[in-house]
């Protein structure tokens, strides 16, 4: 029988904000253990959360970027349960009326697009980091994560194979980096991802008994546990077997997901209204200021690309991938006004340099102005492409302009007509039955002679204008 | 002068002022007191003569409680200071800040005296919930001074300290207060800061003034209060100059009394007394009226259900991870967690946390928290429409008994919890209260009414209490010790 996969994802992002959710403590990644706490992180008796201003607001920015509606009312939840990590043995988190609700995300799969309904988006507090002693058996906790501002994004089970879900946790990741709102990085704790998985007949609108992955720190990983868990469950079913509610872990050594707890022995949360922070009223002009404020995302920036730019979809949908890229290349079609050209060296010559040495265009030494500065002067006819090719390479690797390249090195093009005559009589005297071949017909026999006439000059020859004077020379001689 | 502990704070600063004493004169006055009387009390749990005296030589140049000593309630936060809430589990607990009162009367000079007595986590109406020892009723050492803020209400009556800080989760300011003959106040809810409190129940918790008479509590009102934007809960609304309200008139004040407050069955000689303290004031030209607040019979219910809820959660942290008590040996995570608070907390916070929890769990929380959510608002309502309808204030008894007896009650936790049951109401509404003096038993064991405000204005209770103080001299009347 063939069945599909239902999967819904709950991913967690960590906002870049200076300090963290409810106290001042810096937010930054690493120090040592225990080093960026203070009471209120550390959960002391007494203590009390303040909720950080700029969090709510890079909240709502994601929010309204996947289309939710935004809440006119700031609640907060507390979320019971005892763990070592957990500094207040709750997790002040949000319940029955989360930030946001009812967005969508479209994500780009098998040459088409699909709509993949968020279910909501709210705010929390992380926990901190327990650090197991190895061979040993004590255990030790570290607080520096302990308050972090966390978006947790849940998406209807809309996701019908791990390709989706792939594609999902990459379209959303290159979103919030367009927002800017977080790092996204799986290995830091920055963006992690629990799945839902259930399955069903092909074509079944019905909900299967589902499972939870956890402990997944990369996005294939996502996508390999699914497929385990598919194939896992699809066997299941053949055996006649009835799938149980269960917690699993992802063992990325093995490439198997293990039982880790069942519903039975699920947490009882106990839920309740946050009495240290009073619901608020949310102002809907301060929402929509957010809204006008948000930036051009990846989707809509594609198609601008696409309608306004004349590039094609590939282009479009590359430059896209990331926004530095994205903005680099309007910056430099700024300066010089050929989109398609730009394109093209940006994807060409330029990313094959970052890519080999594993840099960023935004941190490249090549400022878009001089990126255009250069393909100037090969319109100019200054340069030829070819030299350009070369050129560009130094001017990633010092930062220097086209025009000194050029003027430093004596590399402008050979114009002057004079000195070029003189090369094109001695090209075609040495080498006279070519020169009878192009004069019978052999209209290739003129390109061996330019050839010949870029030889002597290294290159520096402007090929049009030999061209010209070759043809010149030649048929006065008919 | 001999007997500088037995003077109010507004009588020592008159003193101060004129230069004829010195802070230090006072701390060694109060100190010796309490080194002759406490080992009868036992009201204070730390008590520092030398930190009280450096404290006293390095005051402010300024300040309004500038060289008065002021205990503070074992479950406020004192930099460096052992604060335990009086229980085990959080033993040898000194926190590294200080809470939010004890920074403003620092400020203004007031010397942080001693750590007082408690019920354990502020559970209790007897102060004999402490697990370090019962504190005792200064007018009789057989009975108990009430609760949570046992300790404070009796060093405060006893003279061991000129004023005292306490916390009312449900009349635990009001009710010692009024066992042991002083003035308590609870602030409206969101009028002081939280921050430091070592949480009961939040949504519940403030911390107030326990003074020797009126003029105290209003200047250490005053001292305390305002918004503090490490507490989210604080409202951002403008101090007054509460001196300005104490005036010996109150012609016109209109005086609700709530009939659900005089029921059948209440002791005689609280209700004598109270009645005669309405009668003072409608002499003095207030406007007394009846009133009603039907929801008051559901207060207690609501109470327990709330306040415990919200305790199971707060006292969740105390987990033995990373400070206070942990368990000896433990064989593993869990068993950690349970021994510590197994062994650390007592039998009235372990039933506290029993019922939170339950009332929280899944498939009881509609029927029990929910629905105790919608009865608050019902009581919260009662008290707004009687302000609306114009009411100044509200008079009631402040507990339906005198100071009952060590042991009493200790066996019944039900009778226990009707200690409360006329302060609950208004940690409910979030309004502000007061406790104060109003006569004395044949046997000789003070009295309290309570005056209810409305939100925010504690000023016109101040004028109520001042124009009966004023009038009476419960308040100069002295425990023999
Ligand atoms: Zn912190």
């Amino acid at each position: 029988m063939a069945y599909e996969p239902v999967i819904g994802l709950e991913v967690h992002v960590q906002l870049k904000t200076v300090s963290k959710m409810f106290c001042g403590c810096t937010t930054e990644f690493g120090g040592a253990p225990n080093t960026h706490t203070c009471p209120v992180c550390l959960g002391f008796p007494g203590v009390l959360p303040v909720l950080n201003r700029r969090a709510l607001v890079e909240a709502i920015r994601v929010a309204l970027a996947v289309g939710c509606k935004v809440s006119d009312k700031v609640k907060f939840h507390r979320k019971n349960y005892f763990y070592p990590d957990l500094p207040k043995d709750y997790q002040i988190s949000q319940y029955d009326e989360p930030l946001s609700e009812n967005g969508r995300l479209n994500i780009k799969i098998n040459g088409g697009e699909k709509t993949i309904k968020i279910k909501r988006v709210h705010m929390e507090e992380d926990a901190g980091k327990l650090i197991h002693e190895e061979g040993g058996d004590s255990s030790f906790v570290d607080f520096n994560r302990s308050g972090m501002p966390l978006l947790e994004i849940v998406s209807e089970p809309d996701i019908n194979s791990p390709e989706e879900a792939y594609m999902y946790l990459t379209d959303l990741k290159l979103l919030l980096r367009y927002l800017g709102v977080s790092d996204c990085d799986m290995e830091k704790g920055s963006l992690r991802c629990d799945a839902n998985i259930s399955i069903r007949k092909k074509g079944g609108t019905g909900l299967g008994t589902k499972a939870e992955v956890k402990n997944m720190n990369s996005f294939k990983a996502v996508k390999s546990a699914l497929e385990f868990e598919f194939e896992r469950q699809s066997k299941c079913l053949e055996a006649g077997e009835r799938i149980i509610q269960e917690t699993r872990l992802w063992d990325p050594d093995k490439g198997i997901t293990v039982s880790m707890r069942s519903k039975e022995e699920a947490h009882d949360y106990r839920y309740f209204p946050e009495p240290d922070l009073v619901p608020f009223a949310l102002e809907a002009a301060m929402v929509e200021n957010e809204r006008k404020d948000l930036p051009e995302l990846p989707e809509a920036r594609k198609a601008r690309f696409i309608a306004a730019l004349s590039l094609t979809e590939y282009d479009a949908e590359v430059l896209t991938q990331d926004k530095d890229t994205a903005d680099y290349f309007e910056e430099c079609v700024k300066f010089y006004n050929k989109p398609k050209i730009v394109s093209n060296w940006l994807m060409g010559d330029v990313s094959g340099y970052l890519n080999a040495k594993n840099l960023s265009v935004r941190g490249s030494k090549l400022k878009p102005q001089a990126l255009a500065g250069l393909l100037k002067e090969v319109d100019s006819g200054k340069i030829s492409g070819k030299m350009a090719k070369d050129i560009v390479i130094e001017m990633l690797d010092t930062g220097k302009d086209a025009s000194a390249i050029i003027s430093e090195k004596g590399l402008a093009q050979i114009s002057d007509t004079g000195e070029l005559e003189k090369f094109a009589e001695e090209a075609i005297a040495e080498n006279a039955k070519t020169a009878e071949d192009f004069l019978n017909g052999k209209d290739n026999a003129l390109m061996f002679l330019v050839g010949q006439v870029m030889k002597k000059t290294k290159g520096k020859a402007n090929p049009a204008v030999v061209n010209k004077i070759l043809r010149d020379k030649l048929s006065k001689k008919q | 002068m001999d007997n500088l502990y037995s003077l109010t704070a507004g009588e020592l600063l008159g003193l101060l002022d004129k230069k004829t004493i010195k802070p230090e004169e006072i701390i060694e006055s109060v100190y010796s007191r309490a080194q002759s009387v406490d080992k009868k009390i036992k009201g204070y749990l730390n008590l520092d003569r030398e930190k009280a005296l450096s404290r006293a030589k390095s005051l402010p140049s300024s300040g309004k409680l500038k060289g008065i000593p002021v205990a503070v309630k074992d479950n406020i936060c004192v930099e460096g200071e052992l604060t335990t809430c009086a229980s085990k589990i959080l033993r040898g607990f000194k926190p590294p800040y200080n809470a939010t009162v004890i920074e403003k009367l620092k400020s203004e000079g007031a010397v942080i005296f001693g750590k007082t007595n408690m019920d354990e986590f502020a559970f209790g109406s007897s102060c004999e919930n402490s697990s370090y020892f019962p504190t005792l009723n200064p007018w009789d050492t057989a009975r108990i001074p009430g609760g949570s803020s046992g300790g404070s209400a009796a060093v405060v009556s006893a003279d061991e300290a000129v004023m005292a800080i306490g916390s009312d989760t449900g009349g635990s300011i009001r009710q010692p207060a009024s066992l042991c003959g002083v003035v308590g106040m609870k602030p409206t809810y969101g009028r002081v800061s939280r921050y430091g409190l070592i949480a009961f129940a939040s949504s519940l918790d403030q911390i107030g003034p326990l003074t020797k008479d009126i003029k105290d509590a209003a200047l250490l009102l005053g001292v305390i209060a305002g918004f503090d934007e490490k507490d989210s809960t604080s409202v951002n609304v403008p101090v007054p100059d509460y001196a300005s309200y104490l005036k010996n008139d109150v012609k016109g004040v209109k005086i609700g009394i709530p009939k659900e407050y005089f029921v059948e069955g209440m002791d005689k000689e609280v209700e004598a007394s109270v009645r005669e303290a309405i009668a003072l004031l409608k002499g003095k030209g207030a406007q007394i009226v009846d009133v009603s607040l039907p929801h008051t019979e559901y207060a207690v219910a609501v109470y327990y259900i709330l306040a415990t809820a919200e305790a199971s959660s707060n006292l969740a942290r105390f987990d033995g991870v990373q400070y206070g008590y942990r368990c000896e040996d433990p064989a593993n995570l869990l068993d950690m967690y349970e021994r510590t608070r197994g062994e650390g907390f007592g039998a009235e916070a372990k039933r506290r946390i029993i019922l939170g929890t339950y009332v929280l769990s899944s498939g009881y929380y509609d029927a029990y928290y929910l629905k105790a959510q919608k009865v608050r608002m019902l009581i919260k309502n009662d008290f707004e429409q009687v302000f609306k309808s114009g009411c100044d204030c509200i008079l009631t008894p402040t507990s339906p008994t005198p100071a009952f007896k060590v042991g009493e009650r200790s066996a019944d936790p039900l009778s226990m919890y009707l200690s409360d049951i006329f302060t609950i109401s208004v940690n409910l509404a979030g309004v502000p209260a007061l406790s104060m003096p109003c006569g004395f038993t044949k046997s000789g064991l003070p009295i309290g009414m309570q005056l209810i405000g409305n939100f925010f204005e504690e000023g016109k209770i101040f004028n109520a209490a001042y124009a009966y103080e004023s009038n009476t001299d419960w308040h100069k009347r002295s425990p023999k010790l």
